[in-house]
């Protein structure tokens, strides 16, 4: 997916302006954090002590990450399936088509796959003359309008309501319009059952990969993952190297982890393991399974500062509990990841330079940091983007020009004393004996939505001196 | 005990009653307090900027300044949290001055944790007939822990009534330069936090950070809010309930 990120200004600007995604967005928010919230409080052991082995567990694997994916490659293979290593988006497209096509594949169904979102993959399918599919309800949605991209990592058309999916609905399958949830899933239910039926390939994201035994495990609530990766003859896994961990033994540990987080679910509706191609005495599954295994600029944060980032397992709750995505939505990121992880992912996979906004649309509030179920620091990592930013002078200089008068400033008492004096009446002037300044030309982004309180007419300093001086 | 006052920048800019109020209560539970007349700035707007070299330049002058004292308190959860957590990460490099910017950090507390926690205060001087609804700013509540100890001093107040808002722990929208650079977007957080304080039905909002306050304030004011009073937990602990005394 080509980064709009550089427009997240406007992006956002957009997105206050409409007042039906901002009520989508406040429900979305009190059922996506209440629920979490519930679930955290109902588990029956500590869940700080559960996140801590959570993030031990990945920063296990993040340690010799080439061990263990070398020793998954190994079993996954024994179990016949092929492994495929993709360098970028254009490596992962060349791998499916080429997949596809050596099976004489027209049509594919996927389940929901963010990695496949990063590379464009269904503009390559099609391209290539293969109808993609997609099967998740949220991805089917904005498929089905005009390809929309997602703007949430689980429920990728949160930012629709029922009134827009029962229209879509209505206009795209030719059908009497539904207004009641069951039925407009029920109708979604016979139109993708039949492209189940008939897709020569199904493919899948992979939400962990278990090195001991070579498997991918799906962590659904909509049991299209399975029909994904059972019905069609081929099933291809497109996921990123650092979804591994070590034994099924942490993936159950991950999983305790992962729903509770995710919506609050003890644990999801459905949670396949796939191991290998269809045996002699299995009833169902693929004849070929092939793995993808994608760097796109993951291999790179292994041993940096940033490589917590790659503990991540895709939860979405650092976005839930954002105040900024809560306020603009997914879309406004610009890319495939939004909210705090993907302010820190989109900087890292896409390039720093073309994503300047993003770390900075943050208050650091670290809520995010706070509900991690593997402890990624967001709030700093995005402080640390901000340092990058700065140390390759690609901040403002109007921006840069003030900080570093004002660090100069600061570095000078006497000087700094003075100019505080002096700045506390000028804006009193602004203010004009009241309590208030309506418009702030230095800072006119604060004086847009609300006050700025009138300072109360002489600095601390300045009074305090006098204060002595009586006194003595 | 001598204890040295950061007054913050902010506070000595914008509302210096909140520096004298932290001034009162400390001399008020029996401490030596000192102003160190030089100190200027924590540095967070240039760390949070990503202006490393600045920030560690102010964390140096600022160390030097106050490494002195027995203890040193902020009225103010995030520039506290700045010296606790952000000073000894500045030093990789330099172990002098990180030992300096430990031993600093260890002895550094928000104004109403020094109180309720090191100094066990259970009376203040403060006189406040009404309610208050206390909002929880993010450095504070979720690096430093502070949640309970405004909570329990405001509860020593006799006139006071403390009714919670929702979603008190949710961040204002603040996030110092944020406010300036994204204003449309903190301002449409700030609203929600308002409406959230509002429903407390409460005389006054109040809060440990000058800078969240200011951030309420002015967004309460902007909705024509003109009643709902906005104090920093100093000056209602204090009694000086917004004024110079």
């Amino acid at each position: 997916m080509r980064s709009q990120a550089m427009f997240f200004q406007r992006r956002a600007g957009e997105a206050l302006a409409d007042a039906r995604l901002r009520r989508n967005l406040d429900g979305l928010r009190d059922k996506f954090v209440g629920m979490r919230a519930r679930a955290v409080a109902n588990y029956e052991k500590d869940f700080e002590e559960l996140r801590d082995a959570g993030a031990a567990i990945r920063d296990r694997v993040l340690k010799d990450l080439d061990v263990w994916l070398e020793l998954f490659e190994e079993k996954a293979t024994a179990r016949g399936a092929t492994v495929l290593w993709a360098r970028d988006g254009r490596e992962i497209c060349g791998h499916v088509v080429a997949i596809a096509r050596r099976h004489g594949v027209k049509k594919v169904a996927k389940s929901k796959s963010m990695l496949s979102e990063e590379a464009q993959l269904n503009v390559a399918l099609a391209a290539a003359g293969i109808e993609p599919v997609e099967t998740d309800l949220g991805e089917y949605i904005l498929q089905i309008s005009g390809n929309e991209p997602p703007s949430h990592i689980l429920a990728p058309a949160a930012h629709k309501n029922l009134d827009e999916v029962a229209d879509l609905f209505a206009d795209k399958h030719g059908k009497p319009r539904k207004t009641e949830i069951p039925a407009l899933t029920r109708e979604a239910r016979e139109v993708l059952r039949e492209h189940f039926l008939t897709a020569g390939m199904g493919i899948s994201g992979g939400n962990f990969l278990i090195a001991e035994t070579g498997s991918v495990a799906l962590v659904t609530n909509e049991g299209n993952g399975r029909m994904v990766t059972t019905l069609p003859k081929v099933h291809v896994v497109v996921t990123g190297i650092e979804k591994i961990v070590p034994t099924l033994e942490d993936f159950a540990t991950l999983m305790r982890l992962l729903p509770r987080s995710a919506t609050g679910q003890d644990i999801s509706n459905y949670v396949s393991v796939c191991t290998g191609t269809r045996g002699a005495d299995d009833a169902d599954g693929p004849e070929h399974t092939y793995f993808v295994l994608v760097d796109n600029g993951r291999a790179g944060l292994v041993g940096s500062e940033f490589q917590e980032m790659l503990r991540c397992i895709r939860c979405g709750a650092c976005m839930n509990h954002c105040p900024v995505y809560q306020t603009v939505g997914g879309h406004a990121y610009g890319w495939v990841y939004p909210g705090p992880m993907g302010s820190v992912l989109t900087s890292l996979y896409t390039g720093i330079e073309n994503a300047l906004d993003l770390p900075h649309a943050a208050t650091l509030c670290n809520q995010c940091g706070v509900v991690c179920p593997v402890r990624i620091p967001l709030a700093e990592l995005q402080r640390k983007l901000r340092e990058k930013q700065s140390e390759r002078g690609l901040r403002p200089w109007p921006e840069r020009a003030a900080l570093a008068a004002w660090a100069w400033l600061a570095q000078r008492p006497a000087l700094y004393a003075l100019a505080t004096k002096l700045g506390v009446r000028y804006l009193n002037r602004l203010a004009g004996g009241a309590d208030r300044i309506r418009a702030l030309g230095l800072a006119p982004g604060w004086t847009a939505g609300r006050d700025f309180p009138a300072p109360q007419g002489r600095t601390f300093k300045e009074l305090y001196k006098t204060r002595q001086e009586r006194k003595a | 005990m001598r204890v040295a006052l950061f007054v913050t920048c902010l506070v000595d800019l914008m509302r210096p009653s909140v520096g004298f109020a932290a001034l009162r209560l400390l001399e008020a539970a029996g401490c030596e307090v000192v102003v160190p007349d030089a100190q200027t700035c924590c540095g967070q707007p240039a760390f949070n900027s990503g202006e490393r070299r600045a920030a560690v330049a102010l964390a140096k002058k600022t160390i030097a300044e106050f490494e002195g004292f027995d203890h040193v308190v902020a009225p103010s959860g995030s520039c506290a949290d700045q010296i606790r957590s952000a000073y000894p990460g500045l030093f990789a490099d330099e172990p002098d001055w990180r030992r300096r910017a430990e031993a600093l950090a260890a002895r550094t507390w928000e104004l109403t944790q020094f109180l309720a926690d090191v100094l066990k205060v259970d009376a203040v001087p403060g006189d406040f007939a009404g309610s208050v609804t206390y909002h929880d700013s993010c450095s504070g509540l979720r690096s430093l822990g502070i949640k309970a100890q405004p909570r329990r001093l405001l509860g020593t107040l006799p006139g006071l009534t403390l009714k919670e808002m929702p979603e008190a722990e949710a961040c204002c929208g603040f996030g110092g330069t944020f406010a300036v650079k994204f204003g449309d977007i903190s301002a449409a957080i700030a609203e929600k936090k308002c409406i959230n304080a509002q429903a407390a039905q409460a005389d006054a909002v109040v809060g440990g950070d000058l800078g969240c306050l200011m951030n309420i304030e002015g967004k309460l004011r902007r909705m024509g809010d003109e009643t709902t009073r906005v104090l920093h937990v100093a000056e209602v602990l204090a009694g000086t309930n917004g004024k110079l005394d």
